[in-house]
């Protein structure tokens, strides 16, 4: 589905990002971890077509993301709160989303209501604007304005973080849903080393740019994740 | 303590946006202020001879029964200016720091600030010359003082009423209302204001009375903040009760409803977008110098062209140039989901034809001023649509300001949105139109040069599609600086 090569980032001779090759499979449930700087923003802003690469190009479904606004229909992603529009309520937005990606009202509406628990009443009805709902809140608006529309690939960056525990448990179903059930392919990336490996099948690391580990999820990943971090962070010791 | 407090001004004086800019419009924005500070310096020296000369010996007499506006307009200008203390104090709550310092020095902060500072620029010297002039050091002494405490008054109650709009549109109002009734001489309220203003000059010691009232209001200033010192209270950013509109009625506009409704709301909701409203609503009157004849300079006929255009559009110009700009805050959500340019830009074009229609109906009050008068508001009308819809579509695509919706300020222009590509634009927008009238004015009739006009509107409005998919280009090739642009925030 996702075909990176040669990929490479870079300002004024600081290279933030360089993937030689990865490839994502449809319906595979992608997961990038890594620490500050490591480039996941970056990878993901490349996806979207945000930022141009220095080198190399992004294959999204066949469809070069950088030349052809092609991969629009069928790509989805929520990254921050710039792909919010603060002035709307929660709804109109929806809307306005679905009308974008060819729902009707009631499509969308049917939508929402499956999100009813996920949304735990603290978004529609509320008469509340978007840019005046907490941070938690505004995150569940966007992550599920990103399921508009059956997209084919979808995009979280950080979605678990800002988010309250129960939020978070149904977050990782939904995810998991879309891509065991529906056959979509979810990227995503995380801080939280538990949440990921609960949640994807592939984790890869990203550290200064590089993909360092790429790891298929099994039981022992976890602790071998935690290794690694740990093990940077004892390597950072030692160097000072 | 306080050298950390002015550390901390000085960088946040130094690294605002502001001041970010190229090393040219730097050195611009110092000539600017500079010499602002001389025209107040000259005012100062040359308003008493001048004024002496062409108006009134007693030039005391005409400067007091004009204050009145002076302070009032002194208000307006800070309201719209100059910004609150508690902006940047949220971070220094949590600091180990006695509130009633924070409030302190929030407050004295605004007393040092250029906008309480130009005053003496005007009010120091006129003082000088009027003591030179031969009035006594002691009355001139109290005048001034007066003066300058008024200054400060305006400056402690713009802190109360800055966030409230309804006492400034409030304010704005009683100044139209009382400046029209001084014009057409029905109510004079300067004669009410003078005697005030010049008991401060004939009995000094009444100056007491202003100091004292900067005092209190200083005091309650300063109580008012220090009682709403939390972040449930004072310092809380304000939330508005939303309203759903789902707009049904511009279903009609078929596939370009979707960015219509949105943009009607993004003009409803926001209040920059609303300031702008209220500008174009200014711009209806602006003809009002042209057709009532009273600048003589204006007297040329091409120049009912000139008013003509700008009376209609308004809302056009304003609105018009920062296409896309309005949408910065989120336009990395435009540009990964699956916009149809053309649809986007056409929805902006029919906002801007709609609001071009509409305030040509209202403006046909100038009709009172003969059919000269509407028949270049109509005709400007048909230019704007034609042609300048098209011209500030084209030129806001070369524009990259993000536009914080949120806040009114900076409504009045932005430096940055002035560039070399948009005053060539202007040249089509205005300088065109004039001198096709002037050549059917002189050639034949005014009638011809109104025709020649409205045609060559119509003749624009066939270039529509071609305009739009040259800005389309544009948008596509400059997406990415734009991005980076608009994410440059503050």
């Amino acid at each position: 589905m996702i075909i990176t090569s040669n990929l490479s980032k870079t300002y004024n001779s600081n290279t933030v990002l360089k993937i030689d090759s990865l490839e994502i499979p449809k319906g595979q449930s992608f997961g990038l971890v890594g620490n500050n700087g490591a480039g996941k923003t970056t990878y993901f802003s490349l996806l979207l077509d945000l930022i141009q690469p220095t080198t190399g190009h992004i294959k999204n479904n066949n469809v070069l993301v950088n030349e052809s606004e092609d991969w629009k229909p069928f790509t989805s992603a929520f990254i921050d709160e710039t792909f919010l529009i603060g002035y709307l309520t929660p709804e109109e937005y929806f809307y306005f989303i679905g009308e974008l990606r060819g729902q009707n009202k009631a499509d969308v509406d049917a939508l929402l209501t499956q999100f009813q628990d996920f949304f735990h009443g603290e978004i529609l009805n509320q008469k509340k604007y978007l840019r005046d709902l907490s941070k938690g809140n505004q995150k569940k608006a966007g992550i599920v304005a990103a399921l508009i529309g059956n997209p084919e690939v979808i995009i979280l960056d950080e979605p678990f973080a800002n988010l309250d525990p129960t939020t978070q448990i149904r977050l990782k179903e939904i995810i998991r849903d879309l891509a065991h059930k529906k056959g979509v392919t979810v990227l995503v990336s995380s801080h939280d080393l538990l949440h990921v490996t609960d949640v994807c099948e592939r984790i890869v690391v990203l550290e200064k740019g590089h993909v360092i580990k790429d790891l298929e999820t099994n039981p022992a990943t976890l602790k071998e994740l935690e290794a690694h971090f740990s093990g940077t962070a004892m390597a950072m010791q030692e160097e000072e | 303590m306080i050298k950390q407090f002015i550390n901390l001004e000085w960088k946040a004086f130094t690294r605002s946006a502001s001041f970010q800019v190229n090393l040219a419009l730097k050195i611009l924005m110092v000539f600017g202020a500079f010499f602002m500070l001389l025209y107040a310096l000259g005012a100062g020296i040359g308003a008493y001879y001048l004024i002496e000369e062409m108006v009134d010996p007693e030039p005391l007499k005409i400067i007091n029964q004009f204050l009145i506006f002076y302070f009032i307009f002194d208000l307006v200008f800070k309201y719209f200016l100059q910004k609150m203390p508690i902006v940047n104090i949220k971070p220094l709550l949590y600091l180990p720091l006695k509130k009633d310092q924070i409030v302190k020095f929030g407050i004295n902060k605004t007393m040092i600030s250029f906008f309480n500072i130009w005053h003496a620029f005007f009010f120091i010297p006129f003082s000088i010359v009027l003591i030179i002039e031969g009035h006594p050091f002691i009355n001139v002494l109290g005048w001034h003082l007066a003066m300058l405490a008024l200054v400060y008054c305006n400056n402690f109650i713009n802190i109360f009423v800055n966030s409230k709009d309804v006492v400034f549109f409030a304010v704005i109002g009683v100044i139209a209302i009382l400046g029209g009734l001084l014009y057409f001489n029905i109510f004079d309220v300067t004669q009410f204001t003078a005697p005030i203003f010049s008991a401060f000059y004939n009995q000094p010691y009444l100056a007491v009375i202003p100091i004292v009232l900067a005092f209190v209001l200083y005091k309650m200033a300063f109580k008012y903040f220090r009682e709403n010192f939390y972040l449930d209270a004072g310092l809380a950013k304000k939330v508005d009760i939303a309203e759903t509109d789902t707009m049904d009625y511009l279903n009609r506009f078929g596939s370009i409803s979707t960015f219509l409704k949105n943009d009607i709301k993004l003009i409803k909701r926001n209040k920059r977008s609303k300031m702008t409203i209220f500008m174009s609503f200014l711009f209806i009157f602006y003809g009002l110098l042209f057709f009532t004849g009273s600048i003589e300079v204006y007297d040329g006929p091409f120049w009912r062209i000139f008013a003509g255009i700008f009376v209609s559009g308004g809302f056009l110009f304003s609105f018009g140039q920062f296409v896309p700009s309005w949408d910065s805050a989120y336009y990395p959500l435009l540009m990964s989901q699956n916009i149809r340019y053309k649809e986007y830009l056409e929805s902006k074009w029919y906002l801007m034809v709609i609001a071009t229609v509409f305030t040509t109906i209202i403006a046909s009050f100038y009709l009172y001023f003969g059919w000269q008068a509407y028949a270049a508001v109509v005709v400007g009308a048909i230019y704007n649509i034609g042609v300048n819809s098209h011209m500030v579509l084209w030129g806001g695509a070369y524009i990259k300001t993000p536009i914080d919706l949120t806040s009114a300020k900076k409504a009045f222009g932005d430096k940055k949105s002035f560039n070399v590509k948009t005053l060539l634009l202007t040249i089509p927008k205005l300088v065109l139109p004039m001198v096709i009238y002037a050549i059917g004015h002189f050639a034949y009739s005014e009638v011809l040069g109104f025709a020649l006009v409205a045609i060559t509107g119509l003749i624009g409005l066939l270039f529509k599609n071609k305009v739009f998919s040259i800005i389309e280009k544009i948008y596509k090739s400059e997406k990415y600086k734009t991005l980076v642009a608009y994410k440059q925030n503050n």
